[in-house]
């Protein structure tokens, strides 16, 4: 296959068409000349009516290797990433063991490379074990060959105000930032799902907003007060969403994130008792999805992130208090943010770029992705058709798990192709031959 | 009527269908032969995956009385606390040929995930589920708030009518109660009216969705509503140690300010009858005088239990036509450990 692709008739960004050419792992010209330059050696594709778009860059991912290869490996949710239009994950430390030595993260760079489906940059702990108690070895884990530079407990909360204190000033030395799964623990034991009218009624134990809300407050304060950069993870509430902003518009250095499922789903669907709705933070009411959707609209939020949670068929196929947290998302994820940002007229593709490409490369420090679509720069690029209709078939993706809470749902968009450093890994909608997403 | 999962899945039409069911097994339990061959061949499940050996047997009492084979399923303390045991078991049940399962779980849900799982074919009871439901138990207690406080105090033929114009207060650990949940929805849909009387640590929040009142003073909930009837709920007395969650400071405090005691029952109407689920916590959510007095019907409770429950499995496994035979029946019980 060739590493040179011509892309003809392409919108990037979604703006006027023009001609592409991708040679040497680089975007070689933009325009008329691409054609004339190409050669006969390129694949040419057909674009019309195609965005390009920069490579979308996950900071949430949860691959779950090692420790859990029966849900998800560094391989398959890779791969699930690229068919999502993905060429950079990042790959939350809750695994077994954790990601909170060198030692871990740098096996888990190690088989993403090895994978070669997306660049996966490992999150490494904030606390040993995620115990919130002892700070890893931070250090260690940024000079690593992983180089990481987003720290989390993810997960669980690091509740305890003076380790977060602690983390927020130590990750400075190396431009740091520590990502928070805002969870009050204490306001949260057994919670199952949003307090509300929904729980109170279906006798589920109440995860309330406030639990979330007090976290993500206190921590805008400790941020400002010893002057770091903080990363709230899935925000989900609409209270927080005015958190962010009142700390924003005091100039407090901090980003937010909204996952796909918080933009589009709620706690109406706990109705019928089945887990795979079951998520953490859970499923808000249609106030704070509208909420979340003004903040990304507005900027107080910046990126959206998966949070895919792959999980075994049998930690879903039981009662809902004994189900595991989470759902898949690489793969429905620029759909989701089509459907509600783009097809109701809220957001660009330039929009959609920045929150799922740019903004989290910048806040994940990852220099090569989430680059401008100009000539010279790294071909880490995504080609989506946003007429496409498609209805999701769990069994069908890549992801070993089939969590997915938009099982048989019609989603706009589809993910054409994806090329990481100008070698395509989805051509057509399908994943490229492992041999040559390898040989890169 | 293919399950009963929750109160809030009848109207009101099948509810007082249920009521005048039950007052129909309730005559033929008057009888010196009282098993009915009705459900003659078919096998009702009792899976208890919790103690409740009151619920157990009043299901069980129903069942053999209308001749269906029993087996008891006891799943407690065993290798089901896991997640897919719940499926493991119900596959268990099916090919065993249940045709009902009735069910006491701990997880809120858990009989609507049997139930439509796609695991079993038989139909499902809920005998509580977590703190979600308990919806024989509001049935009984709408039977008995029926034959009381419906047509001139319960001799007169009641059946056909609903609870219109009743006020009904239920006092307690609302937020930890299936009992409180089922009896709402219930209440509501057979046209009575709820006050609910906590304090404010064991009302849910999202109550303001619920049919009923809330009031957090119970002698003003018995002075501004004078109930027909006051029903006491359970309350666990872990609920106020810091662990179990610390819902009030102490039980003295909670039983001066929510316990049913002489003054409290002399406080309300004279017709006024006192209903309480089981067990009683005696000294604390109800005194002895209350408990014991001529207005608690809570030993009757148990003997209604026994005929709504009748109704519900004859309902549900033979539906059609009323039960009229009298004709004696047997039964074989076989016990299963999980
Ligand atoms: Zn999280």
């Amino acid at each position: 296959m060739s590493t040179r692709y011509l892309l003809l008739d392409v919108a990037p960004l979604g703006g006027e068409a023009t001609d592409v050419l991708l040679a040497d792992g680089v975007i070689a010209v933009i325009g008329e000349d691409a054609q004339a330059q190409a050669g006969d050696d390129a694949t040419v594709l057909d674009c019309h009516g195609l965005v390009l778009l920069p490579g979308l860059v996950d900071l949430h991912t949860h691959l779950r290797e090692p420790g859990r290869e029966d849900a998800e490996t560094i391989r398959s949710g890779t791969r699930a990433a690229a068919l999502g239009g993905f060429t950079a994950v990042h790959a939350m430390a809750n695994t077994t063991p954790t990601q909170d030595t060198a030692g871990v993260v740098e096996q888990v760079w190690r088989l993403g490379r090895e994978a070669g489906w997306v660049d996966v940059h490992p999150v490494g702990a904030v606390t040993v074990g995620l115990e919130g108690e002892r700070l890893a070895e931070l250090g260690a884990m940024a000079e690593s060959q992983a180089q990481v530079r987003v720290f989390s407990d993810d997960g669980k909360c690091v509740h305890d105000p003076v380790v977060m204190r602690r983390a927020l000033e130590y990750v400075k030395a190396f431009d740091g930032v520590v990502a928070q799964h805002a969870q009050e623990p204490r306001l949260t034991e057994g919670a199952q799902m949003h307090e509300g009218v929904v729980s109170a009624e279906l006798g589920l134990a109440g995860w309330p907003a406030v639990a979330e809300e007090a976290i993500i407050a206190r921590d805008v304060l400790l941020a400002e007060h010893v002057g770091s950069r903080l990363h709230v993870c899935h925000l989900s509430t609409a209270g927080s969403v005015e958190i962010i902003r009142w700390a924003k518009s005091r100039g407090i250095d901090v980003t937010a994130e909204v996952t796909p499922h918080h933009l589009i789903l709620t706690d109406e669907l706990a109705r019928g008792y089945d887990p795979v709705y079951k998520v953490n933070p859970p499923l808000r009411t249609q106030r704070d999805v509208e909420a979340v959707r003004a903040g990304l609209e507005d900027g107080t939020i910046d990126i959206v992130a998966t949070d895919h949670a792959p999980h075994t068929r049998e930690d879903k196929d039981c009662e809902w208090a004994a189900a595991a947290f989470g759902m898949t998302g690489l793969e429905t994820a620029l759909s989701v943010v089509q459907e509600t940002m783009v097809d109701t007229g809220r957001m660009t593709w330039a929009d959609v770029a920045r929150v799922l490409s740019t903004a989290p490369a910048r806040i994940g420090r990852v220099s090569d992705h989430g680059r401008p679509i100009a000539v010279g720069e790294p071909a880490n690029l995504v080609l989506v058709d946003p007429a496409a209709r498609r209805t999701v078939e769990p069994e069908q993706q890549a992801t070993k798990s089939v969590n997915s809470p938009f099982r048989g749902r019609d989603l706009s968009g589809c993910v054409i192709a994806t090329f990481l450093r100008g070698r395509a890994t989805v051509l057509d909608g399908s994943p490229c031959d492992e041999s040559v997403v390898v040989s890169r | 009527m293919r399950h009963l999962l929750s109160t809030a899945d009848l109207d009101v039409a099948e509810a007082v269908r249920i009521l005048d069911t039950a007052g129909q097994m309730a005559a033929t339990q008057a009888r010196e032969i009282k098993k009915l061959p009705t459900l003659r061949g078919r096998t009702v499940v009792n899976l208890f995956f919790e103690d409740s050996t009151r619920t157990r047997i009043s299901f069980e009492t129903a069942a053999k009385r209308l001749s269906a084979d029993v087996i008891n399923f006891s799943a407690k303390g065993s290798s089901v606390s896991k997640g897919e045991s719940l499926k493991d078991t119900a596959l268990t049940l099916q090919a065993m040929g249940a045709d009902a399962v009735v069910i006491r779980h701990h997880a809120s849900g858990a009989p609507h995930t049997l139930a439509h799982g796609g695991w079993t074919t038989g139909s499902v009871v809920n005998a509580g589920d977590g703190t979600h439901q308990h919806p024989t138990q509001a049935l009984l207690d709408a039977y008995t708030l029926r034959r009381h406080l419906v047509g001139d105090g319960g001799r007169a033929d009641v059946s056909g009518r609903d609870l219109t114009g009743l006020r009904v207060a239920i006092v307690g650990d609302v937020l930890h109660s299936r009992v409180a949940r089922s009896n709402v929805q219930l209440l509501h849909t057979l046209g009575a009216e709820v006050t609910l009387v906590a304090p404010p640590t064991l009302v849910p929040v999202g109550v303001e969705a619920w049919p009923a009142r809330v009031s957090y003073h119970l002698d003003e909930a018995i002075a501004d509503d004078k109930p027909d009837a006051i029903m006491m709920l359970r309350v666990q007395r872990e609920r106020m140690s810091s662990a179990g969650g610390g819902f009030f400071p102490s039980p003295l405090e909670y039983t001066r300010g929510y316990g049913l005691d002489a003054r409290r029952l002399a406080s309300l109407p004279e017709h006024a009858i006192v209903l309480h689920p089981g067990p009683m916590n005696r000294g604390l959510e109800i005194s002895a005088d209350a408990a014991d007095s001529s207005r608690a019907v809570i030993v009757e409770q148990v003997a209604n239990g026994v005929a709504v429950r009748m109704a519900v499995l004859y309902l549900l496994l033979a539906g059609g036509d009323a039960p009229t035979s009298s004709q004696p029946g047997t039964t074989n019980e076989t016990k299963v450990d999980a």
